[in-house]
């Protein structure tokens, strides 16, 4: 019921501009929870004080994965429901996943500079990230290649589900190349597992922000509908003048 | 004849002719493979031993080179919608196009292969191996690049876009290919692992793909 | 408390991360702001949405390509 409901853009519209607001507020809240449990978070015997940069690239990496599991389903809807929705979803996902996935690329690295000795190992995890990363941009070039949006959006969608039926060969591929490489686990993170004093402010982090994900995916679902609205404003302008 | 045989042979006429790109693959290839020395220096043992390496890779990008005209040229010249509205069902139709795709630009790849990698010295077990691995992985480099020739298929700069969509999807298959390869001339890893994964890889993608292709072209010409 | 020797990747990590928050927020924000006042712009000089004025009589196909997508 809700989400036939929320078929209808205008009522999706004044949904988000009522929750917005609080779910930003909700996330600052959070996030000011989470900056203040890592930073009182004692530091790894391992990584010392590098484990904190654990706290944004764990987060960048679940939300990364996150993103695409968002295109997936939004593709699910777009080609079997055909849910109106669906489409925007997918092209709101899209950035917004490359982004987190860059911010893990980006904190990995910069990581690996003080516990490896290099900016880039072509670690396993990294490598899967990077090749999330590359499908990502090949995601939003179809985006921006297909000129009428409800065909970028098949498209799009086609390339989600054929993506999401990859990556975990990617990833098994990339493992397994990885082993075959380097054979030794001493450029493997953490451990089997994780102490409380890194885990739980680990997780509140992540919970801050899959909230700011959740947060950010509203308001860019929210800017695709508008601009959907101005391009049938613009096409009914330029159909008048003709 | 029946209507696949017919497409098959319809398209594989066309990409032998004039303004097909059957030959073009193989002097791709070629020149990519006679450009590596140049940038690697003409050491023969570092050749050697990543001669396999170079020869996939650029028959992972010769593979992709012809990919674009697959389904646009139908698109140009109106046989697609023929093809569509057809009663052949659209899967069978789109296999037989990557069928004939594969024969004639993988399968002169895989010829040329063990010759031009004589000039990166491989030796004999070598050379089988990668004619091996060839035979075995290029169908899944063909049934891949169908689903981003489809994608692509009503766009004006549909090359480019299917270049960055297909070369990511493409990593376990350059992976499985060129450890398999190795595997064969030395290495911890026995020939048979890589290789069947590749196998599976190529029968996986030829399951796949077909079915991906053909509701991408029906998305798109709707 | 922060060991000196690594804190320089640290805080690099942390400015990473607020670069690339704040590149989404900025995005999504101004986004948001420049299409309001397109819309309200487009508003303003007379074409609604739903307008059944003789513009829309009178569109051809586009149009209602244009409506489903809106």
């Amino acid at each position: 019921m809700a989400i036939i409901n929320l078929a209808n853009p205008s009522r999706f519209l004044a949904l988000a501009t009522r929750t917005i607001p609080w779910l930003g507020g909700l996330t600052l809240l959070v996030f000011a929870f989470a900056i203040n449990q890592a930073m009182s978070a004692p530091d790894d015997y391992q990584q010392g004080a590098t484990v904190k940069i654990m706290f944004l690239h764990v987060p960048g990496a679940w939300l990364g994965m996150l993103g695409w599991l968002v295109m997936t389903v939004a593709a699910l809807g777009t080609l079997v429901w055909r849910h109106p929705l669906a489409d925007v979803v997918a092209k709101a996902a899209a950035p917004i996943g490359a982004a987190f996935t860059l911010m893990c690329l980006v904190t990995g690295s910069l990581w690996g500079r003080p516990m490896w000795g290099t900016y880039w190992v072509w670690d396993a995890r990294l490598t899967s990230m990077l090749v999330l990363f590359l499908l990502y941009l090949g995601v939003i070039a179809v985006w921006r290649t297909v000129e009428d949006p409800s065909r970028a959006a098949r498209a799009a969608a086609i390339l989600a589900l054929v993506g999401a039926l990859d990556l975990p060969i990617i990833k098994f591929s990339v493992d397994w190349w990885n082993t075959l490489h380097q054979g030794s686990s001493i450029f493997r993170m953490g451990g089997p597992t994780i102490d409380p004093s890194i885990l739980i402010p680990l997780l509140i982090m992540a919970l801050a922000f899959t909230l700011l994900f959740a947060t950010l995916l509203l308001a860019a679902t929210r800017n695709e509908i508008l601009r959907r609205r101005v391009r049938a404003m613009r096409l009914m302008q330029a159909s008048a003048a003709a | 004849m029946t209507p696949l045989a017919a497409i098959l042979v319809r398209d594989m006429r066309l990409s032998v002719r004039v303004g097909g790109g059957a030959l073009m693959g193989v002097l791709f290839f070629v020149t990519v493979v006679t450009l590596m020395p140049f940038a690697l220096g003409p050491d023969l043992v570092l050749l050697k031993r990543i001669g396999p390496a170079i020869l996939w890779l650029a028959a992972l990008l010769a593979s992709l080179l012809a990919l674009d005209r697959l389904f646009a040229a139908d698109h140009d010249d109106g046989s697609l919608d023929l093809i569509l509205m057809g009663r052949m069902p659209l899967e069978l139709v789109v296999a037989a196009k990557a069928l004939a795709h594969w024969l004639t630009t993988g399968l002169p790849l895989i010829v040329a292969a063990p010759l031009i990698g004589l000039l990166l010295d491989l030796d004999a077990p070598a050379e089988g191996a990668l004619v091996l691995t060839l035979i075995a992985g290029t169908p899944a480099l063909t049934f891949i690049g169908l689903v981003g020739a489809a994608i692509a298929v009503t766009l004006r700069r549909g090359g480019l876009l299917l270049a960055v969509i297909v070369l990511p999807l493409t990593v376990p298959v350059l992976i499985f290919g060129v450890a398999a390869a190795n595997a064969a001339v030395g290495g911890t890893v026995p020939f048979g692992t890589p290789f069947t994964v590749l196998c599976a890889l190529s029968l996986a993608s030829s399951a796949v793909g077909p079915f991906a292709a053909a509701a991408a072209l029906r998305q798109e010409m709707e | 408390m922060l060991a000196a020797n690594h804190l320089g990747y640290i805080v690099a990590a942390y400015v990473a991360a607020v670069v690339v928050v704040g590149a989404l927020v900025g995005w999504v924000t101004l986004d948001y702001r420049i299409l309001r006042r397109t819309l309200a712009d487009l508003e303003r000089r007379g074409f609604s949405r739903r307008s059944g004025s003789s513009a829309a009589a009178h569109a051809g196909p586009a149009l209602k390509k244009a409506r489903e997508d809106a």
